[in-house]
């Protein structure tokens, strides 16, 4: 059976098909879907978890693994350096049952905070790292990768970038084959890593390393494509394909397994041909290893480390190597026109809370979520993003500084508090600093598409189960100042804001309208401008509702009225709020009628 | 790059891009061929940008299309048909509804949304398809046809059977608009352009 699948999909195939057991992750793109996939399609078979965080995702997996099931943790690119420390120390142990990590990078950030080329893990930790290149590939060789981690008893680092997990190719199927996992069975030498026997398998990782080369060498996982002999490529993963559409013509030495690198191999493939060029995505990764063969090789002089490659990129690196005479040559050329920034949606509950907070003129730390929008234009209310629960540290810091006399709000949504926001209210509690943390609880982790937590009462694979409650949790973490407060009451969160900022140690505000657009769409009756009211002042813009448009009507003073979408106004009443005239109503009430909206 | 049919989608979070190349990849695989489609989601269904690259031939390696040898542009928004100009190679086919959305960012003056998007399409490429896909898809019930009359005006120019177009939308599709996007579908592959003289 043939079908078309993405990378992410086919990881989840691959890992049905390899009799994978336990599968884990928390969520973020691009990786997201693959234990999406599995819950949907194959949850008799596999047992598939939403981790509060990935160090969590990456615990639980190992945890199947010494019992013996071949498993499976999926994350974004930095949420490894989240599950670092498991990470680093499992690739001592090693597995029982086989042990896949899927890396998925986001070069160019499409949606990350930065592009870390995490094939450097791999290195880092000696662990063996397989790289495939299409949908195929990633299917097949993530049962291979399998093989490998039982076969070499270490986790593999399976890497993915956003180009793999997100396009789609046509991918034939194959059934699985059991791996019925034999069960724990105890040994303390391999599991305990007290330094007398982390001594003993570091050993073991060294020597793993050197058997791990040799495999290099034979497997096909790296593949030799004999072509023309005066140009020689050496590449791995997402630039394979990009090199192939450009130079159809070359030698190839493609790299599946990617980590450690076929010594000889490479020798004698650059013995081959007249001219060899490394083409990677990101860092010299591969680049710096050949070199430190003493290897004459060309790479980053001419194919960039900024961004991601594609044919284009590539083209251009061999007309900068004077192998091609010229690139694609644009028939068209367009101006440049407006930006089209993503913006919170209509009746978002975070865009009600940050008005008020702006409000407060204070320095807001932030975090990652849809509501880092609000650091951007109309609003601009938020001070700093730089990881998954970063904001409470930074507003401890802040605050212990001593310069910020109105006080410091952290702005957390509710998957990010529970993914690593609770450690941080802990040490504003212990070490009393004077903060707010605002927790954006829509119910929901919006900004990936929509994934359960621990806060939403449901589990990956749809089962009703305990739900944390917020005012609780912060109680028992010794916060004394607690409110909760309605996002979309304009007033009332200003005064609560107010309030918490006035208390002399830590505060926890807690917001209380779900996500405007999962799990269900909200859509209540909508709101309307009295244009003849209207003074055109703006400030209904400055909300950043995408369902508030500028009129063609003009005021005498030559500003624009407002205009409201029925279609997409879910009737929040932020904009009526804000509104000095009181001219934006209900769609349905009595000052409609006869007026002009 | 040779031989590869190359179809670069674009239109606005929201609009249904992703279902139309979905649809499209579909349909070419069931024809025979080789496809790969790629785009990036995330932060785009904010009322961001959309695009989603589909490419088809016998063997396709990359799923991204190279800039300026796009076959087929196709816009569900009529100023990202304008913005997406510069990736459509010589001779190629641009097929823009008239849709306008106008983002937020426009209203507090920063930034204009172009007067006349259609017509400076149409000042570099006479030949434009650009149809009015809105008021037929309002015309049919349900403004959110406005893809799926698009692939129909696509599917006119590629050498592909209307039946297997007619199956993968019938697999593709919820249920109870499955009418509603054929009929869409058929009035799309049924649109006459007016002939421009080319030159003008
Ligand atoms: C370590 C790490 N893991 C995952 C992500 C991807 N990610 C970004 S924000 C976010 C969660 C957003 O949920 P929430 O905090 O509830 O805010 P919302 O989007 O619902 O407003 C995730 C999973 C990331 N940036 N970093
Ligand atoms: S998805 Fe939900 S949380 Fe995100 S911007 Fe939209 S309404 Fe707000
Ligand atoms: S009520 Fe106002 S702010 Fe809320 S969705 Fe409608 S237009 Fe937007
Ligand atoms: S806030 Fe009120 S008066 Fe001001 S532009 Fe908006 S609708 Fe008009």
């Amino acid at each position: 059976m043939k079908m078309l699948l993405s990378g992410n999909e086919a990881v989840a195939r691959g890992a049905w098909e390899a009799g994978v057991e336990i599968a884990t992750a928390y969520p973020g793109t691009p990786s997201t879907e693959i234990l999406e996939t599995i819950a949907m399609l194959v949850k008799e078979d596999i047992y598939a978890e939403w981790s509060p965080n990935e160090k969590v995702a990456f615990e639980v997996a190992i945890g199947g693994s010494m019992a013996g099931a071949r498993s499976l943790v999926c994350m974004k690119h930095v949420g490894l350096n989240v599950a670092a420390d498991p990470f680093m120390t499992y690739a001592y142990t090693g597995v029982k049952g086989g042990f896949v990590v899927v890396s998925a990078d986001d070069p160019s950030m499409h949606s990350s905070q930065n592009e870390q080329d995490n094939r450097f893990y791999a290195k880092f930790a000696i662990i063996p790292m397989v790289e495939p290149s299409d949908s195929q590939e990633t299917k097949d060789m993530l049962i291979q990768a399998y093989e490998i981690s039982e076969k070499f008893d270490t986790p593999v680092l399976y890497r993915l970038v956003t180009r793999i997990s997100h396009s789609k190719g046509v991918v034939n199927m194959g059934d699985r084959e059991e791996h019925t996992p034999e069960g724990f069975e105890r040994d303390i030498p391999k599991y305990v890593m007290v330094p007398g026997h982390a001594r003993l398998r570091r050993k073991v990782v060294l020597d793993r390393l050197e058997k791990l080369k040799e495999f290099a060498e034979e497997t096909p996982l790296n593949r030799w494509e004999k072509g023309s002999k005066e140009i020689g490529i050496i590449t791995s993963g997402i630039s394979y394909v990009y090199a192939k559409e450009v130079m159809p013509d070359a030698s190839y030495l493609k790299l599946g397994f990617s980590y450690p690198l076929p010594e000889k191999k490479i020798r004698e493939f650059a013995e081959s041909v007249d001219r060899l060029f490394i083409i990677e995505e990101l860092e010299p990764f591969l680049e710096e290893q050949i070199k430190a063969m003493g290897i004459q090789c060309e790479g980053k002089e001419h194919f960039t480390n900024y961004g991601e490659l594609s044919p284009g990129e590539v083209m251009n690196g061999f007309v900068h190597a004077g192998i091609l005479s010229e690139g694609v040559e644009k028939t068209y050329q367009t101006e440049k026109l407006f930006p089209r920034p993503p913006v919170l949606c209509p009746g978002c509950p975070h865009r009600g809370i940050f008005s008020a907070l702006k409000k407060m003129k204070v320095p807001v730390t932030g975090d990652i979520g849809c509501y880092t929008l609000a650091a951007l234009k109309p609003m601009e209310v938020m001070d700093s993003c730089i990881c998954m629960g970063a904001s409470i540290g930074n507003a401890v810091g802040m605050a212990k500084a001593g310069t910020e006399k109105k006080g410091v709000v952290a702005a957390i949504g509710d998957s990010t508090f529970l993914h690593s926001g609770i450690t941080g209210v802990l040490d504003a509690v212990y070490n009393k600093a004077n903060v707010v943390v605002l927790i954006l609880d829509n119910r929901i982790t919006a900004m990936t598409g929509g994934q359960h937590h621990p806060g939403t009462g449901v589990t990956l694979m749809g089962e009703e189960t305990f739900q944390v409650d917020f005012v609780e949790l912060c109680k028992t973490l010794g916060v004394k100042d607690i409110h909760t407060v309605d996002a979309y009451d304009l007033d009332a969160s200003k005064k609560v804001l107010k309030s918490a900022l006035e208390y002399d140690g830590p505060s926890v505000v807690i917001t209380s309208r779900p996500c405007a657009l999962m799990p269900n769409k909200i859509k209540e009756t909508a709101y309307t401008v009295l244009l003849d009211e209207c003074n055109g002042c703006k400030l209904c813009f400055r909300i950043g509702c995408p369902a508030i448009y500028a009129s063609e009507e003009k005021t005498e003073k030559g500003h624009n009225k407002a205009i409201i979408d029925p279609e997409t106004c879910t009737g929040c009443t932020i904009c009526a709020q804000v509104c000095p005239k009181d001219c934006i109503v209900r769609v349905d009430s009595p000052a409609v009628e006869g007026a002009r909206t | 790059m040779k031989d590869a049919v190359n179809i670069l989608i674009v239109g606005v979070g929201g609009q249904g891009v992703l279902l139309a190349s979905e649809v499209l990849s579909e349909t070419a695989m069931k024809h025979g061929q080789d496809v790969k489609k790629s785009e990036v989601h995330g932060m785009s269904q904010r009322g961001g940008v959309v695009s989603s690259h589909v490419r088809i031939a016998e063997t396709v390696y990359s799923p991204l299309i190279q800039e300026g040898t796009v076959d087929y542009l196709m816009a569900f928004e009529i100023s990202e048909g304008l913005r997406a100009l510069d990736w459509l190679k010589s001779g190629g086919i641009l097929i823009s509804s008239m849709t306008r959305m106008v983002p937020p960012i426009t209203t507090i003056g920063d930034f204009e949304y172009p007067k006349d998007p259609a017509g400076k399409i149409r000042e570099v490429l006479p030949g434009a398809k650009i149809l009015d896909a809105d008021k037929i898809a309002s015309d049919l019930g349900n403004i959110r046809l406005v893809n799926t009359i698009l692939l129909g005006v696509l599917s006119k120019s590629m050498d592909i059977p209307e039946e297997t177009w007619l199956e993968v939308i019938k697999k593709r599709v919820p249920k109870k608009f499955i009418d509603a996007n054929l009929e869409a579908f058929k009035k799309g592959r049924e649109y006459s352009f007016e002939p421009v003289a080319v030159g003008e």
